[in-house]
């Protein structure tokens, strides 16, 4: 009989001690009308030059305001601490910052604040991933050469022509540079990030509608409202708390229970039930994300007149309305064109400029395939990295879609490279023997971002190494040109270029996503696919 | 004792250099890590070069190797990524892991025993083949399934507890994660125990206690367990390694900042200095472990001597 007492016993301790794990303390919702979100761990320090991923961005975005800012809903660049931006030739810009605004500890934001940070920004020996920002700024080249040491620790092209005023001159005339300067890199910065840069990563002091009252790197940082912010948009709610999450799914199961407030980016996995789950309180809007197949053009294979017809019959043969429907369950819209529809019609998406050939017709894709001389090598071998998203399911479906259409069974397969750094450093190699998976966030909601970084002869992301003097041609012509409509046109043009060429197959445009629970209204993504935070109001 | 244990610990010193540099080579195998920094484009190749030069990254394999050993031995784990020192993630990570550890070798130890020493004094009774038929199931369903399952009841469904635990994660909070980690281990410690129960009670050294008319607790314990704790310990010991490294899919789970998250994370940002550091002190948790394992069979029983 003791041995049976004794399993009760232990029995007994299991169930005293399970309801003691409920009274742990609840830092995830935390009290007044501060909200919980689910943050990722920031890849690099979170210097503004240096953040180049969603997660880090997430707090640059609170914590600076920058000369322009995008509209959440729009996407158009407004003003924020900029009063003009004057240029007689699109080359020379006069800035001048408007009067009034302020660093969270009370340091005025000056033309001093931009120039210092765009200085240290572009120089090479701060290691900043975002310098090529500045690489239109003349005197880059000195601050930041290709090869060797640097020259210079200043770009000859800033100014300071007073308290609130500097001029930027640009080594090639760039109409759109300002509506490039909402982006996080072009960030003021205060005197303490230059004078105790550790102390300032540990606790980043901006301009922003959000101060960092706490930060446990890895962990959880916790943003106050500043009750000070001069900016138009003040924060609606007291404070964001914002909790790193290994796994998304672990977020949403913790907003479902109410221990977390939003969770963004929904995992795939729970796509088929979150409406129900989270009755409603689920967003899917359209965000500057596309997804597209690339080629190796510096293997000869891919680069023949033959193998614009295979691919434009590879693009003919995936059935993008279908995958994007039953795969993503409508998280993907099937891309007709090689923007993104956050950019509006104004701001040059043109929806079909595609056409035909990047719809379903499996017959013509088999004409053409046949036409071009056959696959290179009679296989292709889309190379993806398989350590995130969904990659490895899109591309088994979008292999499948080509072998029916092309009525072979091995006409396409999946080649998955185990980490996403691996994936990189092979691309960055020219490793890659046939088309490779490639996607594209914007920087800052233009035409001109999604076309030059990648198909410009030799650009940061031309991966592909495509070249086509026709379509850098345009681009430097569209660049040149002062009026905004006419330069669309032209980019529209060089995108024509991309068509005729099939340089790459567009697949879907990427929409963001996220799910909250009741506490929370007036949330909504922006085009950068970040909770608008200033916006949500609690309880 | 003392010659004994000082051999061991000169046997550790090949064992922790050819791991360590195991996992540094295969770390490096994977390719450049840098590549992986820049997002969806390719880093500039001056900024490239230069977070190369300065993370050592051009020098030759073996040097780099070299200059990292000699580096631990000062205490320096290098720089991770995002600027951290990794001895700093360290300081965080491992106190989780620990309390993790401690709360999955509590249940191994308290439920795993128990059930043991009843199932293996009661063989072929109800309770054994109930214990029996519970141990099969809790062994053949993976850890994910137990956790999911466990998460979505208690953590959603009846809101017993929190679904993920927070950033402090005290042993109140990692109790449900713990149980789980030490489920699978549980069931093994469970049939372990009882085989050897079953075995040693038939043993004439428990006839004679029983025969000298001590009460039965005593012989049970005292006598009967003592003896049979041999395999159960030498299980538990390498545990100890396993469930500290092996935590990454528990820790996913319930989102516990330990060492599987930074391991899981260093290995996505292909962070040769976070994964090597992890991996190093885990070696070296495992040796010392293993050799506590040796030195507790002499206290457990007399007649191992080491000399």
């Amino acid at each position: 009989m003791r041995g049976g007492t004794r399993v009760t016993w232990a029995l007994g301790v299991v169930a005293a001690v399970l309801p003691l794990a409920a009274c742990g303390s609840g830092t995830g919702a935390a009290g007044g009308s501060v909200l919980s979100s689910s943050w990722g761990d920031p890849q690099n320090p979170l210097e503004p030059a240096n953040t180049n991923e969603v997660q880090g961005g997430k707090v640059l975005d609170m914590v600076f305001r920058g000369l322009k800012r995008y509209d959440p809903r729009t996407g158009k660049a407004e003003n924020m601490l900029a009063e003009r931006i004057d240029s007689p030739d699109s080359q020379n810009y006069t800035i001048t910052v408007k009067n009034g605004w302020k660093f969270s500890n009370g340091e005025p934001v000056t033309a001093k604040s931009f120039v210092d940070a765009w200085n240290y920004g572009a120089s090479l020996k701060n290691n900043q991933k975002n310098a090529y920002f500045f690489g239109y700024i003349e005197g880059y080249d000195k601050v930041h050469p290709e090869s060797g040491r640097q020259t210079a620790d200043t770009l000859s092209g800033l100014r300071v022509t007073g308290p609130r005023t500097f001029t930027v001159r640009l080594n090639q005339k760039f109409s759109s540079f300002p509506d490039t300067l909402g982006y996080a890199a072009f960030a003021p910065l205060p005197r303490a990030f230059f004078t105790h840069h550790a102390a300032w990563l540990d606790k980043p002091v901006g301009n922003g509608p959000y101060t960092i009252e706490s930060y446990t790197k890895g962990a959880q940082m916790y943003l106050k409202k500043w009750d000070g912010y001069p900016g138009p948009d003040k924060a609606r709610n007291d404070g964001v708390t914002l909790m790193v999450y290994t796994d998304n799914n672990t977020a949403y199961t913790d907003v479902l229970a109410g221990n977390l407030d939003l969770v963004d980016d929904i995992p795939a996995s729970q796509l088929k039930n979150v409406k129900s789950d989270l009755n409603g309180r689920y967003i899917n809007t359209p965000a500057g994300i596309i997804q597209t197949i690339a080629f190796p053009y510096y293997d000869k294979a891919w680069d023949t007149d033959g193998a614009r017809k295979v691919r434009t019959g590879l693009s003919m043969a995936i059935n993008r309305a279908q995958i994007t429907k039953t795969l993503f369950r409508g998280t993907r819209t099937p891309a007709t064109d090689w923007t993104s529809p956050v950019l509006g019609t104004d701001g040059g998406f043109k929806a079909g400029l595609c056409g035909r050939a990047c719809e379903y017709h499996p017959a013509e894709a088999r004409k053409l395939v046949q036409e071009g001389g056959g696959l290179p090598g009679g296989q292709v071998r889309i190379t993806y990295n398989a350590d995130m998203g969904s990659h490895k399911e899109w591309v088994d479906a979008v292999c499948n879609s080509i072998n029916n259409a092309l009525g072979n069974d091995r006409a396409c397969v999946g080649n998955p490279v185990g980490t996403f750094a691996d994936f990189r450093n092979q691309i960055s190699q020219h490793k890659m023997t046939g088309p490779f998976r490639a996607g594209w966030q914007m920087d800052y909601p233009l035409i001109q971002n999604f076309l030059q970084p990648l198909y410009y002869t030799n650009a940061s992301s031309n991966d592909g190494k495509w070249s086509d003097k026709r379509f850098d041609g345009l681009v430097d012509r569209a660049n040149a040109e002062t009026d905004k409509a006419r330069a669309i046109g032209l980019f529209q043009e060089a995108e024509g270029v991309v068509r005729d060429n099939m340089a790459a197959i567009p697949l879907w445009y990427q929409n963001g996503s996220a799910g909250y629970t009741d506490r929370l209204h007036d949330v909504a993504l922006n085009p950068f696919s970040v909770p608008v935070y200033d916006e949500i109001k609690v309880g | 004792m003392g010659r004994y244990v000082a051999r061991r610990l000169l046997q550790m010193i090949p064992v922790f250099f050819g791991a360590t540099m195991l996992i540094f080579l295969m770390v490096n195998v994977m390719g450049d890590p840098i590549a992986g920094l820049c997002g969806e484009r390719a880093c500039d190749t001056a900024t490239a070069a230069q977070l190369k030069r300065e993370f050592g990254l051009d020098k030759p394999l073996w040097q780099q190797y070299a200059t990292y050993m000699g580096n631990v031995f000062t205490g320096d784990f290098g720089t991770a990524f995002n600027g951290q020192p990794v001895t700093e993630l360290m300081s965080t990570a491992f106190p989780v892991t620990i309390r993790l550890t401690i709360v999955a070798i509590v249940f191994e130890l308290v439920i795993g025993i128990v059930l043991g020493v009843v199932t293996g004094l009661r063989r072929g009774r109800p309770v054994d083949t109930t214990v029996l038929l519970g141990t099969l199931v809790v062994i053949s369903v993976p850890t994910f399934v137990t956790g999911l399952l466990l998460q979505l009841l208690l953590g959603v469904k009846w809101a017993w507890i929190r679904p993920s635990v927070p950033p402090e994660a005290s042993f109140d909070e990692l109790v449900v994660p713990g149980l789980v980690l030490a489920s699978v281990s549980l069931a093994y410690v469970t049939r372990l125990t009882r085989t050897s129960i079953a075995e040693n009670r038939r043993a004439d050294y428990v006839r004679t206690a029983i025969a000298k008319g001590l009460p039965r607790r005593r012989v049970v314990v005292r006598h009967l367990l003592r003896n049979s704790l041999i395999p159960v310990v030498t299980f538990i010991g390498t545990d100890i390694g396993a469930l500290m490294g092996g935590a990454i899919v528990t820790e996913r789970i319930f989102n516990i900042h330990g060492v599987g998250y930074q391991l899981y994370q260093g290995i996505l940002r292909q962070n040769t200095q976070t994964v090597v550091g992890f991996v190093t002190v885990l070696v070296l948790v495992f040796l010392v472990a293993n050799l506590l394992v040796d030195l507790l069979y002499a206290v457990l029983d007399p007649r191992i001597r080491y000399a």
